[in-house]
């Protein structure tokens, strides 16, 4: 595994907005991203009386504005931020499983945002997901055998009965299963063996890049470890590249080789690991940094924050973080900023630290 | 005397396949104004203890043995009547999901009114200014409005808000906290949390909160008991828990986290996972998992895998486990054998 250190800083690709710069190491380039969920129902329930008129009036919730990213082979980019950010809607684009409202989203240099479920079936083959309750993600009426076939068949359907079942079997031995408890259905299985069945299920058709959507949240504390040392197993043995959804920045510390940072739908940082957490620049990923509880100080010291997030219907003008930003100025309140490579390799969406007085 | 004691609490579940012991031999004591941390995985029994405490656990669940003294009056085998004047009144009690735990159908200052006249002979006018002065100390903007409004209206961390005004609104001695802050964002855990501390501090209020999390126990509270298998397994000063932690389960939780590892390696991970309450292995509930459950030449210690290990006293902690015990009398061996 590529650690954080050792990307040279000349590696990182400025995809600043307008630009399409494409690096060759680029397994997935997210471009300008935005996604909408509509409020309003359909037509009719739209129409409303204004004025003694009737009027089209529509709501929408702006989930993701603008998003670019991309994600190299090899790395794992982990994407922070509190609920509601949009970090899961990214994932879920990307896995199409949702359609962007406007944005492009390439693969290997392939469009795949706009492709029909039939064109993307070569895709599915090599990018896989994990989700994040595996008490939902596994079928309760599916054996295990019978779920960790079931992808084999759709994407090898020239494969052999017992060619099948052997590769059953050797996933299930390299997450950990005991391939004997096979005739078994989910429910016998306690929390971690289950996210260990939706891991062995992503890796049986032998994907190349796994969306892993908050994998290790509804576990415990020691079954957190043994899962994420799995994943990290996996993307050496099978040379992985992650998209890691998360909000907790202390396995992100641990897991990420780059950490995108979102807040209301827009990435505000995106940096390698260690300098993220040696030099937080973006106030929004200072304060989040500041606000994990540490072991070692016997105080919270926390930046606070006035106020909560705005919702994501009506969103605020210029910065999405201004109102609770305590470097705001008329500026930020205006003018939407974009995110900006800077020298180190990071990239930051900040008046403040563009202009130097942050 | 302590405020709270507890003494071999032993709580048990009638299911159809048997009796399931949630909680076996647990003992803690809390001081006035003292803040105690419940460690745990899910199913270690935290929350079982917390519920027992106000006799909140429902059948098939009861209490099978043992005493808990509130400010010298014993709780357990309290008539509902006689304990509804300690429950919500003197003790009260924070839950994990402030959806669940608010009236979806009643008004926020409907819900704080109904509370307090249920413990006070108050006129509801009186009981609202009441009201409005806990949504100021919660730090609520605009308390009058929020008074008139459904939870519905309000965001995840302004209900945690108000559950913790509605918590403070009879003065009690002792706040409950289980796991109050799950279901909340970092930033705004990190709000609640120093909330909650400063107002436990300002008004002399003794704090059990229950978590998961070992880094918000290590800011907040003084104590800590961990839990594993519905026994308490650790207890002791929670600075001194956490920079030396002496049960093997104990120290397996602090190193599995991410932040003890170096970036990019694998995780000290704890093998296996804690057994079902309905299955507990012989001996120590935690020799399975353990890796010090054999000896240094390779050889199972019979203890751990025959003996339940009692409670033995290293420094200002309790541990109960068969290794640091044999270490214990080694050291004393060594002393007395230097002294004489």
């Amino acid at each position: 595994m590529t650690h954080v250190a050792n990307v040279p800083a000349s590696a990182v690709t400025a995809t600043t907005s307008g630009g399409q710069a494409t690096s060759p190491s680029a397994l997935l380039e997210i471009h300008e991203l935005t996604k909408r969920f509509s409020l309003s129902g359909d037509f009719l329930e739209q129409l409303r009386f204004k004025g003694g008129r009737l009027v089209r009036h529509q709501e929408h919730v702006h989930a993701i504005n603008g998003v670019s990213l991309d994600i190299r082979r090899g790395e794992a980019l982990c994407v922070v931020g509190e609920s509601g950010c949009g970090k899961s809607t990214v994932a879920r684009i990307v896995m199409g499983l949702l359609s962007p409202s406007s944005g492009e989203i390439r693969y290997d240099g392939q469009r795949i945002d706009h492709l029909s479920a039939r064109q993307l079936l070569p895709y599915r083959k090599r990018m896989q997901m994990i989700f994040q309750n595996p008490y939902a993600s596994l079928n309760p009426r599916m054996t295990i055998q019978q779920t960790l076939e079931e992808p084999l068949r759709l994407h090898h359907p020239d494969w052999s009965r017992e060619r099948v079942r052997d590769k059953v079997v050797e996933v299930m031995t390299s997450v950990g299963i005991d391939p004997d408890w096979g005739k078994r259905f989910g429910h016998e299985f306690s929390g971690g063996q289950r996210q260990r069945i939706a891991i062995a299920r992503a890796l049986a058709v032998d994907p190349e890049f796994i969306v892993a959507d908050e994998p290790i949240s509804a576990l415990d504390v020691s079954i957190q470890a043994q899962v994420l040392n799995l994943l990290m197993d996996a993307q050496q043995r099978h040379d992985l590249t992650y998209l890691f959804i998360t909000h907790d920045l202390a396995v992100v510390e641990h897991f990420g080789t780059r950490v995108a940072v979102m807040y209301l739908g827009t990435v505000c940082e995106v940096a390698p690991t260690a300098t993220l957490f040696a030099s937080p620049r973006h106030p929004y990923t200072q304060a989040l940094m500041s606000a994990i509880p540490r072991l070692e100080d016997d105080r919270p010291q926390h930046i606070r924050l006035s106020g909560e997030v705005p919702t994501p219907v009506n969103l605020p003008s210029g910065c999405v973080f201004h109102a609770r930003c305590p470097h705001a100025n008329e500026r930020c309140r205006r003018e939407v900023p974009s995110l900006i490579a800077r020298e180190d390799g990071t990239k930051v969406a900040c008046h403040g630290v563009e202009e130097g007085r942050l | 005397m302590s405020l709270l004691e507890v003494s071999d609490l032993d709580v048990r579940f009638a299911l159809r396949q048997g009796e399931v012991r949630a909680l076996r031999n647990v003992s803690f004591s809390l001081d006035r104004g003292e803040r105690l941390g419940i460690v745990g995985e899910s199913g270690a029994g935290k929350s079982v203890a917390a519920f027992t405490l106000l006799n909140l656990i429902a059948r098939p669940g009861f209490i099978a043995g043992g005493s808990i003294r509130f400010d010298g009056q014993e709780l357990t085998g309290l008539s509902d009547r006689t304990l509804r004047k300690v429950r919500g009144n003197r003790i009260s009690m924070i839950f994990q999901d402030p959806m669940m735990t608010l009236n979806p159908v009643l008004s926020i200052g409907e819900q704080m009114i109904e509370c307090l006249r249920a413990h006070r002979r108050i006129s509801r006018r009186e009981a609202r200014t009441i009201a409005l002065h806990k949504l100021r100390q919660v730090q609520i903007p605009s308390p009058e409005t929020r008074l008139d409004q459904y939870p519905h209206e309000l965001s995840g961390g302004m209900r945690q808000r108000i559950i913790i005004a509605i918590a403070l609104l009879l003065d009690p001695d002792i706040i409950i906290a289980d796991e109050p802050t799950t279901a909340l964002d970092v930033t705004i855990q990190a709000e609640i949390m120093a909330l909650l501390l400063e107002l436990c501090e300002k008004h002399n209020v003794g704090l059990i909160l229950i978590t998961h999390d070992l880094g918000v126990v290590s800011q907040v509270t003084q104590r800590m008991l961990v839990m594993y298998a519905g026994r308490v397994i650790e207890q002791g000063p929670t600075r001194e828990i956490i920079n030396d932690p002496q049960h093997p389960y104990t120290q397996g939780l602090m190193n599995a986290l991410p932040q003890m590892a170096t970036p990019g390696e694998r995780l000290n991970q704890i093998p296996g996972s804690m057994p079902s309450l309905s299955n507990l292995p012989i001996g120590c509930a935690f020799h399975p998992r353990c890796g010090f459950a054999n000896d240094a030449n390779g050889q199972p210690r019979r203890a751990c895998r025959e003996v339940v290990p009692e409670f033995v006293n290293s420094g200002n902690c309790r541990v109960a486990c068969h290794m640091v015990a044999a270490m214990l009398e080694e050291e004393q061996r060594l002393a007395k054998e230097q002294t004489s």
